[in-house]
Formats: C-alpha cells, sequence, structure tokens
C-alpha cells in the first residue's frame, strides 16, 4: 500500500502534478486553498449533504439484482444505482461539489466541458440552482449523439458551445473550456468532471465522489451481512464513478477492484479508448498520466460508442493503482456493451447509460465463474435515455449488415458496421 | 553569455527592444517553413521563435490551432523540425527559440530533445505546459548542461512568490504574456499592460519580453517602451495562411517582418 509521507503533493506516486500556462499556476494553488479550506469546514459538509440527500437523492438504493443474478447463474450482484440520482448520473455529486465552492471563493461563472452530456447536464442544474452563470463545451460529435442532453442543459439555461477541432469529442471539449478558463480565470470556476487534469482536481473530484463507495459499504453491511464485495466493477473514462466505488475499498485486500476501459471496435490506435492496452505516460490535460498517442507525442484520436469513455487519458489515480497492481483494468467493446445494455432491461427492466453497460459487460464476464455466494458490486453510474437512439442506430445498423452478407454470403468485419455506426452521416 | 543573452545585449546597446517573431513549424510544410525563418531573418528578426505542432494547443488561439492542424497533416514532427532548424543555421546566425507543449519532447526523450536541440543549433526552449515548478531536477538541467537555455513565462495572474520562482528558473529571458487567455491578435492592449511590465521588469534580472496578441506596429512601439523584447505571433502566422500558395511568400513576410519591427529600429542608423 501507498505510503502518504512518500508522495509529492498533488502526486499519486509518478503521476498527477500540474502542467499548465503559468496564467493558471496561481488560480490552481487558490483553488487547491480554498478547496482544503472550505471542504473542512462543517457548514459546507452540512450544506453539500443537505443538497445531496434532499435535492440528488442521496442515498441511492444497492439493488439486489436478483433476475440478473440468476440469469448468470447466482452470483449475488449488486447495482449500486447512481442513474437514480437527479440529472441522471453520479455526476451530479462532483458538480453541486465544485459549484458550492465556487459560490464560497466568489466565482459567479462557471465552465465545463461534457462528453455524455451527464456531467454538462450535473453542472448546468447545480449552476441554476445556486444562480450561477455556466456555459458547456462539447464536442460536436458528441452533440450529435447525446443531443437529448444537449437540449436539457440549453432548457437549464447553460450556453453549449459546439467544438469543432480534433476529434470533435471530449478531449476537444476539455481543450475548449481550458482555453475560456485561461482567459477568464478570475471570474470563472472550472467544473471538471472527471479525476483528470491538474491538482487539485483528480483528488477534488475523487472526495466528492468517495460517498458511492462510502454509502455501499453501510449497505452492503446491513443488506449482506459483511461490508465488502468479492468484486466491485466500475467503468472508466477519466475514471471518476469508479474511483468513488473503489476508494472504500483499496485496504480491503479481500475486494477484487476491476475497472473497464472502452474497448471500442479494434486494438489499433483510433479504434478504442483504452489507456492500459497501447498507451503510454505522456502529459495531457495538465497531468502527467497514460496518454494514447502516436510515438511522436501526438494525441490519439479515440473511438467508443459511448461518449463518457471515449477520451485518450484516465486518471493520474488509476495509473498509480494499475501499476501498483490493486486495480484491474479490462476492455469491454462496442458489441459487448450493448449486449449488456439490452441484457439489464430485458432482466431488470434498467435501461443502464452506455458507459455503465461496459461495466455490466465485465460483471457478466466474471459471473459465470463465480460461486453463487459471492457478492458483485457493478457501480450503475448512470441511466440510459440518453443512449436511446444510439442503441437503436447501432442495432439497426448491425441487423442491415447481417442481412446484407447474408444475402451476399460475404462474411462483412464487424468492425466496419461499428465503424459506421459512429461515423455515418445522417445522424 | 548565451546567444540569447548576447542577442538583447546587442539591443540594448541599440537602446531599443528586440523583435521576436513566431512562427509555426512546419506550416505548411518543412521545405516552405525553412525558407520563411529566413524570412524573418532577413526582415530584421533578433530572434526567431519556432513553434512544435500539437495535437491539442491548450494555450492557442484559432490561428496558431490551424497552423498547427496544417504541419501535422504535413506529417511533421519534432526530429523533422530539427533537421530542417539544422539546415537553416547554415544560412541563418539569429538565435532560435523552440516553443512546444511538453508531450511532443516527453514522448521523445527528455535528454534526446535537450541534445538534439542543441545540436540542431536551437538556443531556447520554451515550452509552455511547463511550469518551473515541474521542470525541477529534470527538463531544465538537461538542456543546461546542453547548453541550451530554459525560458518561462509570467502572466497577469503570477503572484509575487510565482515571480520570483520563474525568474530563477529561466535562463537568457522571461516571456511575460500579455493577458489572461490564448495567443491571437486583438485590437487594444490593457492599459495595465505597460505599468504590469515596468513593474515586473524590476524583479526580473534577465530580459523580459512581452508576448501574446501584439500585431500592429503601433503596439509593438508601446510595447517596445516597456519590455526588452517584443513578440508577433498569430499575425504573422494569419499571413502564412492566407498566402501559403504564393510563390513570393518569404518576400510577403519578410516585408511584414521590416514594416512590424520599424518603430524599434526608427532610432537606430541603417
Amino acid at each position: 500500500m501507498r505510503k502518504k509521507s512518500d508522495q509529492r503533493p498533488g502526486y499519486f506516486g509518478p503521476y498527477g502534478g500540474r502542467f499548465v500556462p503559468e496564467t493558471l499556476m496561481a488560480p490552481l494553488d487558490e483553488l487547491a486553498r480554498s478547496y482544503d479550506k472550505v471542504s473542512r469546514q462543517r457548514k459546507f459538509q452540512r450544506r453539500l449533504k443537505d443538497l445531496l440527500t434532499n435535492y440528488a437523492g442521496r442515498p441511492t438504493p444497492l439493488y439486489f439484482a436478483e433476475k440478473l443474478s440468476s440469469a448468470l447463474g447466482g452470483v449475488r450482484i449488486l447495482l449500486k444505482r447512481e442513474d437514480l440520482l437527479h440529472t441522471g448520473a453520479h455526476k451530479i455529486n462532483n458538480a453541486i461539489g465544485q459549484a458550492l465552492l465556487a459560490q464560497s471563493m466568489g466565482k459567479e461563472r462557471v465552465i465545463a466541458e461534457t462528453g455524455a452530456g451527464q456531467h454538462g447536464v450535473a453542472t448546468a442544474t447545480a449552476a441554476a440552482l445556486l444562480g450561477q452563470t455556466c456555459t458547456v463545451y462539447m464536442g460536436e460529435v458528441d452533440m450529435r449523439r447525446q443531443h437529448l442532453n444537449v437540449e436539457r442543459m440549453r432548457l437549464l439555461g447553460a450556453e453549449v458551445i459546439q467544438v469543432d477541432s480534433g476529434s470533435r469529442t471530449l478531449k476537444d471539449a476539455i481543450n475548449e473550456a481550458l482555453r475560456d478558463w485561461v482567459t477568464n480565470v478570475r471570474t470563472t470556476h472550472y467544473v471538471l468532471g472527471s479525476v483528470l487534469g491538474p491538482d487539485p482536481y483528480p483528488r477534488m473530484v475523487r472526495d466528492f465522489q468517495k460517498v458511492i463507495g462510502q454509502e455501499t459499504r453501510r449497505q452492503l453491511r446491513k443488506q449482506v451481512g459483511q461490508d465488502w464485495p468479492h468484486l466491485a466493477v466500475a467503468c472508466v473514462g477519466g475514471g471518476s464513478n469508479s474511483i468513488g466505488l473503489f476508494s472504500a475499498f483499496l485496504e480491503e485486500s479481500r475486494t477484487r477492484l476491476i475497472g473497464v476501459e472502452a474497448g471500442g471496435f479494434g486494438q489499433d490506435l483510433g479504434e478504442h479508448a483504452a489507456r492500459f492496452q497501447g498507451g503510454r505516460p505522456g502529459v495531457l490535460h495538465g497531468t502527467k498520466t497514460m496518454v494514447l498517442q502516436d510515438r511522436h507525442g501526438q494525441i490519439a484520436t479515440t473511438h467508443s460508442i459511448s461518449a463518457g469513455l471515449d477520451y485518450p487519458a484516465i486518471g493520474p489515480e488509476h495509473a498509480l493503482l494499475h501499476e501498483e497492481g490493486r486495480v484491474e483494468y479490462t476492455a469491454v467493446s462496442d458489441v459487448e456493451a450493448i449486449e449488456a445494455f439490452h441484457l439489464l432491461a430485458a432482466t431488470e427492466g434498467i435501461l443502464p447509460a452506455l458507459e455503465s453497460a461496459h461495466a455490466i459487460a465485465e460483471a457478466v464476464k466474471h459471473a459465470r465463474h463465480l460461486s453463487p455466494k459471492k457478492i458483485v458490486v457493478i457501480n450503475l453510474s448512470g441511466r440510459g435515455d440518453k443512449d436511446v437512439e444510439s442503441v437503436l442506430d447501432f442495432d439497426a445498423d448491425k441487423n442491415k449488415s447481417e442481412s446484407k452478407s447474408r444475402e451476399t454470403g460475404a462474411d462483412r468485419h464487424p468492425a466496419e458496421t461499428w465503424k459506421n455506426v459512429v461515423w455515418g452521416g445522417d445522424r | 553569455m548565451s546567444t540569447i543573452g548576447a542577442a538583447f545585449a546587442r539591443c540594448r546597446e541599440e537602446k531599443r527592444a528586440a523583435f521576436i517573431p513566431y512562427l509555426t513549424g512546419g506550416d505548411p510544410d518543412l521545405e516552405t517553413s525553412a525558407n520563411l525563418i529566413e524570412a524573418l531573418a532577413e526582415g530584421g528578426a533578433d530572434l526567431i521563435e519556432v513553434g512544435v505542432p500539437f495535437s491539442d494547443p491548450i494555450a492557442d488561439g484559432p490561428v496558431n490551432q490551424r497552423a498547427a492542424v496544417r504541419a501535422l497533416e504535413a506529417g511533421v514532427t519534432l526530429p523533422g523540425i530539427l533537421e530542417m532548424i539544422a539546415r537553416v543555421r547554415a544560412r541563418v546566425e539569429t538565435p532560435i527559440v523552440l516553443f512546444s507543449y511538453f508531450n511532443p519532447l516527453l514522448a521523445h526523450g527528455l535528454q534526446t530533445v535537450a541534445e538534439q536541440a542543441a545540436i540542431s543549433g536551437v538556443d531556447g526552449i520554451l515550452c509552455v505546459d511547463l511550469p518551473p515548478d515541474e521542470a525541477d531536477g529534470g527538463f531544465r538541467e538537461l538542456c543546461g548542461s546542453a547548453g541550451v537555455d530554459s525560458i518561462y513565462l509570467l502572466s497577469p495572474t503570477s503572484t509575487p512568490e510565482r515571480v520570483k520562482i520563474v525568474a530563477e528558473a529561466s535562463s537568457g529571458f522571461v516571456y511575460y504574456v500579455s493577458r489572461t487567455g490564448v495567443t491571437g491578435v486583438q485590437k487594444n492592449l490593457t492599459g495595465e499592460l505597460q505599468r504590469d511590465v515596468k513593474k515586473i521588469r524590476r524583479r526580473v534580472d534577465l530580459p523580459l519580453a512581452v508576448g501574446f496578441g501584439i500585431s500592429s506596429p503601433e503596439q509593438v512601439a508601446a510595447v517596445g517602451k516597456v519590455a526588452d523584447g517584443v513578440v508577433v505571433g498569430s499575425a504573422l502566422v494569419r499571413l502564412v495562411e492566407e498566402n501559403r500558395g504564393r510563390s513570393d511568400l518569404p518576400e510577403l513576410l519578410a516585408a511584414e517582418v521590416e514594416r512590424l519591427a520599424a518603430p524599434l529600429h526608427r532610432s537606430r542608423r541603417r
């Protein structure tokens, strides 16, 4: 286990740090100081707890998914229902925390990046609640595939700015949010949505998400009589929902922890977002971590059917947890995620977010090999309403190509199908 | 004294600020880029900044972003830029500063980069997302042993403590970012700029160059009154963008450099 004393402030082993333009250095100092001070104040914690409970809907249930469990051979699968939170995902835990912090720092404007739109919606929501001006940056590709969330943000009074540069996804939205922040840093707080970016973001966002693991622990004790699972599974984009769950069990050696990255449609650079399968240490968006990049240090484009996992870097703490071997990281393909989406809908009547469907797909792989008494916790980080169109398009495309290959007898490589789903013109 | 230090000393003798143009290396391609750097020198540059294109340039505005895209689409890499600078070195004596983001340097290995930069004739490296706090015990020392200056940035948000850290870490010169924001042309410089620059200059022993947003001879003149160096970037990158098909692009660029630098040279006898 890590010794806290070994660590440089703002670092997780060799990962983390503050690799930002000078303009942001003093503001990051100020943010870290404010966060360290305010988060210890009882008044702040009371207000946060009140909002999480009465506004956002915490605690979320730890639901025993009996039908899913028996479909998979009887292992006890419990779903941490972050999808039932206000706005539909765990993102609100962090958004409320940071919006309150911004308020205490006297910043009247907040900005955010968003991939799947859940963090954007959560930030727009918190901003509306606290009377802050809100601007959200979102890649053009993501705005198309998560259209519903774009409209939600606008209805909440946020300005959504389309980002047309680079891969037009989460990475580019963060670039644009950072450019805004560097310009307006005196009046604006940047509500970063994951355990990414320069210090103090990775530890601050983790702290706001720790509530997921803490609740799970309490609920396990009450519901199953032991306060740890044999296996805990969560999807990892930047890695905030997973670190929120895992943080409660890092010291519990009996719990196996698995983070699930997006395997996309292939193993070559550009076909997936699995940073531990082809990534190298690098610096992106202010932090040193595992980054998908070419040999000249240019950041790679990524692919995932899930916008929230479609990002070339992983939170720096995950890079360390991987290096230490405490958390295992695997990847689940687009197809497997879609299958898991349908499985949960059919067995439990729950439409999971495509991000969370990656975690379900991974748990399915393990469930069959585990004895019935074992306890598995899956973080159901978000709900799937936003993904209905993506799933329908994917299925339609798959059916089309299957019937086509039946007609022609040609064995079309599935990757071709999946490519069309995301890059196809008419969506 | 380094070649960069000598260049500033020469300008000081002439009682004027140094003119420092910036171009993205390899925009629109390496061959043209070599000719353009030569044109900057011919136009009267005292120092030249060459940008290393990066896929995610968070400190750059749209003009420099587009330049990076053009260069990357032409297949430009850091080794390619260093080779190009080595070729230019045969014809150009003006000190050259590499302006980069950290990841391309990290990807090639910091020691290799420092050594290869020195061999290629690079005189200083400025890494926009590598504050001296993160460069401690690493890149700065490697550059130092290779004889390459490390230039760090200051900005309007820098606290007195940070001014001290940056001033102590830098060699060659210190680059003051004229405003909070990204690179790019702006119409009016703030009235506070001259006051801020004077204040910072008292606390920094090295020459202080000012950049970001400076695009007209009037602005060059105004900044030149208070700073030791004036950087013009996006305005020149835009000129390259708008005229990149023309065979007389180098001449156009040299003429523009001459026009922009003219207020600084006015007192100098030709």
